[in-house]
């Protein structure tokens, strides 16, 4: 008989922050703490940390840049097998792809310009939606 | 002589100072611009200054915190000094490794080991 306490059940969780990084580290908070309650790996919990902490900042600094006019939306859905995170901030967008590659040479010393490069290297899947105001990301827990 | 400040420790040995940053996470902008605001007013007043900053606290870290010590780099490098970063974990180093920052710093195990090598 399966125990019934041994399953958290997907739930998906929407918060709506403003364009405070206060604000963002107390949702990143309540996320992370579902994280551990799955029972997350140290390296996808590591990833998961990383790629949210990245994926806030940019909603806030350089997509609502902290219009205190705009918000945040953070959704969330972490089972014990992967995590689903949706980040919507009220800015016009940008083109992922049009974003410098950090690592080439002539850029490996400019300050800025990682964030999004980290958030596809750690988590398994990175989409944004055509506007380029959301982004939706997946970490299986592996 | 030693100086402590809420986010990190400040030591001087041999003409070298070594900096203990004691968070567990570097993160967001309002730590790291402090974190950079001290270690920017440190570099400033030596003339030719050797660091060594000591990573060994620090679980989690952000692409910000990444950009804040390649303009501290830069500083240094401008007043003909020397940085290590030393006893980074091994998380840590793979943000790196990816980001191909192992490549324009020094990093080594230890600040033992970083002391060695600043002459």
């Amino acid at each position: 008989m399966p125990n019934a306490f041994s399953r958290i059940e997907d739930l998906e969780t929407t918060v709506v922050i403003l364009s405070e990084l206060a604000a963002a580290h107390e949702a990143e908070k309540a996320l992370l703490a579902r994280v551990a309650c799955c029972r997350y790996s140290d390296a996808a919990t590591f990833a998961i940390k990383l790629a949210l902490e990245e994926g806030m900042n940019n909603a806030i600094k350089h997509g609502n840049k902290f219009d205190a006019d705009k918000t945040v939306e953070l959704v969330y859905d972490i089972s014990e097998d992967r995590a689903i995170i949706t980040i919507t901030d009220q800015g016009c967008g940008f083109n992922p792809s049009a974003v410098p590659d950090p690592t080439v040479d002539e850029n490996l010393e400019k300050p800025t310009g990682r964030g999004v490069m980290l958030m596809h290297a750690y988590m398994d899947e990175v989409a944004y939606n055509a506007t380029g105001n959301q982004v939706r990301m997946v970490k299986r827990n592996t | 002589m030693q100086q402590d400040h809420p986010r990190m420790t400040v030591t001087s040995e041999g003409g070298v100072t070594v900096v203990e940053l004691t968070d567990r996470k570097i993160l967001d902008e309002v730590n790291i611009s402090r974190i950079s605001e001290r270690l920017q007013g440190l570099v400033a007043k030596a003339e030719s200054p050797k660091f060594v900053l000591d990573f060994s606290s620090v679980m989690h870290m952000s692409s910000s915190a990444l950009g804040m010590l390649i303009t501290l780099h830069k500083r240094v490098r401008e007043k003909k000094g020397q940085l290590r970063l030393s006893g980074i974990q091994p998380a840590i180093y793979e943000v790196f490794v990816i980001t191909r920052l192992n490549e324009i710093f020094e990093i080594t195990e230890s600040v033992e080991k970083a002391l060695k090598t600043l002459s």
